[in-house]
């Protein structure tokens, strides 16, 4: 009862071997495809039975892994969230996330985001601190509800690959480390906002944020980094705020 | 080859690794850890864990009613000391992970709210909505961020351990992104590299579950327990295998076939109630359930999809706002793969490949047979699961079982000498020649991916939910001429930087080793238990016989050899498994008798 895949579908995809090539260049596949085959399943198949060189992370094929995260058709999507029939006719171009080195073909560079989530203290740092055995902390669900979409950050980067101010400059913290640091600090729980303050001050910090908010449109999660970025924004200006006062008052 | 010397090396840092690792750290901060992962951490499968995890919460409910459901639930193949052990530390691990910032979804007063799964007395199950798992690997994940003595190896890939003098001592590891190999030499060893579900073609399993942990551990001794017990979560997305967690069920969920009708009632599940009630119909254990599927589809009244016959998981009357605020992912799931919403329609599901509920020896305390190697979560086998996981006692296991496992390597490392780096280097280079002879071999030999192919469907044919012994036999068959096979496949692929053509191909072999220790423990073990059923002229349960744990052997060249161990019964003697109105019964007698 297998629907039979019938139909097809040209996929350009960008590929680069660095111990071969001198640049990227695209290569065309046409994909048999039935109705609820992804872009994942469309690049498997490709490996599987015509090229196994053909290189890109995956793992999960239910958009929670954040594995496989690349450009679709110069758009920042989830390939195995993205189904070949929403773009057919085609052609479909396939490309790794923008803003990122290229390692190979749809492959990037992932140390610096990862070292951009540890850069914000991206751990829990109890407002009163206490034994496990005193069980656990109260928090009501409106408490729960006032991070828990900042919690839902998958990390695939997307929101990088849409962001033009990161696309500028790789050293802006950018929003999903934004909305991970603001994860924390909304936590009711939470006490350490100020240890994460430094991480949003400063040229490379929440500042960076020309406020375009591709990174929200993008999220498949709807985590909404654009949100974050403007509660640290106003975090931070009540902090710079403070700090005025403190000077003055110390005067 | 670059050389590590660490104090204790972790291989998988899934939920159980990355547990591990913080309890090593905390135990032992002037220890070194490796922390070496195929993926980035946060990949790992334990993301994709949905509905919760167990842990006693409830005044109502009790140690000994957790420790009574998973020791029936297995089908009395438990090691019941270890249960005991389980059920006590699973309530002080979930907490922990609330005090690390796991955003446990709460009750309207701010307390723990814990909602009801399949094979459970009373509601315990902890849950993050339908996303524990992902914000467990997460929490964990960011909280391991705090230790320095914690040093990650992300997407690097082991292809062998180093076992030298009869101890664990290190692993050899390939770099995805540089294709150069490093040996890692350690202490003490922490297998946590997940379950070894791909060896089947419908599962829930992300592409890494590849039982990469299982197959090196085997191949350097060490026993594989109880593989025969593969869980088939009942449902799952038709054709890819993705999961629909249990928790739709606790939250009421109804499963009907092709006319409608609440079809459980007819397994012995019954009767059919209008609310979810713990241990009847939907709630029944995964076994269970699974079975019932396969008698509707010989009965045809299951419906078809593009993808094979599928019965209907009914949210409709949970309404739109209970569904997105406790099933958000998979009313999501649902919409986006199927079109189907969630709210106004039932969505087809049908029986995947979930869980190994077997795996690694260990001892009670996650010490394998093997001095200075340990193993915990789905790749290991520390006896709590039986012969039939209830659902939400894997992610409560891999929090339990990863924190001893990271005290126990700890304390062996503190107590144990430095090896002979120049034999284990030796060993390490010998392990780089065997991968690069995979790489370099020339000539126009079998694609990997039509042996896994192929292998798949062996495993579906002869090891599904249910099974008979010349069908287990034929797959037998068809694995050792795949093994065979294997040995001269050749790559498309002969490049260093990020070839995975190459490590899908290692994957393979580890994946060939595993399933023939499924398909042989399968075959030998001639009774129906759990999630093991015969239709052969084994079709009850034996315990004269078969109360006994399987132990697959690793032979080279030749099929593993099977044995079998006593289990460990403490308080519960082996009884009758029941559910729904009979399980209320057989409790009332048993309560009369006491």
């Amino acid at each position: 009862m297998t629907e039979r895949a019938d139909k097809t579908i040209e996929l350009r995809v960008l590929r680069y071997n660095p111990e071969a090539d001198e640049k990227p260049h695209h290569q065309s596949f046409t994909v048999p495809y039935t109705s609820d085959m992804s872009v994942l399943q469309g690049l498997q198949w490709i490996k599987d039975t015509v090229d196994g060189s053909l290189t890109y992370r995956w793992s999960c094929r239910m958009a929670i892994c954040g594995s496989c995260g690349m450009m679709i058709n110069a758009e920042p999507k989830l390939a195995c969230h993205t189904l070949l029939r929403d773009l057919a006719p085609g052609p479909v171009t396939v490309e790794p996330l923008n803003h990122f080195p290229i390692e190979r073909d749809l492959v990037v560079t992932v140390d610096d985001f990862v070292k951009k989530i540890e850069s914000v203290t991206p751990w829990l740092i109890p407002k009163h601190p206490k034994p496990v055995s005193e069980g656990p902390y109260n928090q009501t669900p409106a408490q729960l509800a006032a991070y828990e979409n900042f919690s839902a950050c998958i990390n695939c980067m997307l929101c990088y690959a849409a962001c033009p101010q990161y696309g500028e400059n790789p050293k802006f913290i950018g929003p999903a480390a934004m909305a991970i640091l603001q994860r924390y600090d909304g936590d009711s729980r939470d006490g350490g906002s100020a240890l994460r303050i430094d991480a949003v001050h400063g040229e490379d910090g929440v500042w960076g944020c020309t406020a375009v908010g591709a990174c929200s449109d993008v999220c498949p999660k709807a985590v909404d980094p654009m949100h974050a970025v403007n509660q640290n924004k106003m975090n931070t200006a009540l902090d710079y705020f403070l700090r005025f006062l403190k000077k003055r008052d110390a005067k | 080859m670059e050389h590590i010397e660490a104090d204790i090396l972790i291989l998988g840092a899934g939920g159980a690794g990355l547990r591990a690792a913080i309890a090593a750290a905390e135990a032992a901060p002037g220890l070194s850890i490796a922390l070496v992962s195929k993926v980035y951490p946060m990949r790992s499968h334990t993301v994709a864990a949905e509905g919760g995890s167990a842990g006693v919460l409830k005044d109502t409910d009790s140690l000994q009613a957790h420790f009574d459901d998973t020791v029936s639930g297995g089908d009395w193949l438990c090691e019941q000391d270890v249960v005991e052990f389980f059920v006590e530390h699973c309530t002080p691990e979930m907490i922990q992970l609330e005090h690390w910032g796991c955003p446990w979804s709460r009750k309207p007063d701010g307390d723990i709210a814990v909602r009801r799964f399949g094979g459970m007395k009373i509601a315990r199950t902890w849950f993050a909505a339908d996303r524990t798992g992902f914000h467990i690997l997460h929490t964990l994940f960011q909280t391991a961020m705090k230790y320095p003595s914690i040093k990650r190896l992300d997407e690097f890939f082991c292809t062998d351990l180093l076992v030298d003098d009869g101890r664990a001592q290190g692993a050899v590891l390939l770099s995805l992104s540089t294709g150069e190999f490093t040996a890692v030499t350690a202490r003490a060893v922490i297998i946590a590299t997940g379950g070894a579900g791909r060896v089947y073609p419908q599962n829930t399993n992300g592409g890494i579950v590849t039982g990469d942990g299982m197959a090196l551990a085997f191949r350097h001794g060490v026993p594989l327990r109880d593989l025969e017990f593969m869980q088939y979560h009942p449902t799952c997305m038709p054709g890819s295998g993705v999961l629909f967690t249990e928790g739709a069920r606790g939250e009421g969920g109804f499963l009907r076939n092709k006319d409608g009708y609440r079809y459980l009632q007819d397994y012995g599940l019954g009767p059919a109630l209008p609310e979810p009630r713990n241990k009847f119909m939907e709630l029944g254990p995964r076994d269970r359930l699974s079975q019932a599927f396969w008698h509707e589809e010989r009965k045809g009244r299951t419906v078809e999809t593009p993808h094979g016959a599928a019965v209907l998981l009914d949210l409709t009357h949970l309404g739109r706002d209970k569904i997105i605020e406790r099933l958000p992912q998979i009313y999501d799931l649902a919409k986006d793969y199927m079109g189907v919403d969630a709210a106004e329609q039932p969505i087809p599901v049908r029986p995947a490949v979930h869980y190994t509920m077997g795996g690694i020896l260990v001892d009670g305390r996650t010490a394998a047979p093997l001095p200075g190697l340990y193993a915990a979560g789905e790749c290991s086998s520390v006896g709590i699961h039986g012969a039939n996981r209830l659902g939400s006692n894997s992610l409560a296991e891999l929090s339990v079982f990863g924190r001893v496992a990271g005290e126990q390597a700890a304390a062996f490392a503190q107590g144990s000498s430095n090896g002979d780096t120049g034999r284990l280097l030796d060993q390490a280079r010998a392990a780089e020649s065997r991968a690069l002879a995979l790489l370099n071999r020339q000539g126009k030999g079998e694609r990997h991916t039509a042996l896994r192919d192929e292998m798949t469907a062996a495993m579906e044919r002869g090891c599904g939910i249910y099974r008979l012994g010349d069908e287990t036999q034929q797959t037998c068959d068809t694995l050792a001429d795949l093994k065979k096979r294997y040995a001269d496949v050749t790559l498309d692929d002969h490049n260093r930087v990020w070839n995975t053509d190459w490590t899908t191909a290692i994957e393979l072999g580890f994946q060939l080793d595993v399933a023939e220790a499924i398909a042989y423990s399968a075959l030998d073990r001639k009774e129906s238990r759990g999630a093991h059923q015969r239709l052969d002229g084994y079709e009850n349960r034996d315990d004269e016989r078969y109360l006994a744990h399987s132990l697959a052997h690793y032979r080279d060249g030749a099929a593993p050899e099977i044995t079998y161990a006593p289990v460990t019964i403490t308080k519960s003697t082996p009884g009758q498994r029941a559910y729904g109105e009979a399980g209320v019964k057989l409790e009332e007698a048993k309560h009369k008798h006491d």
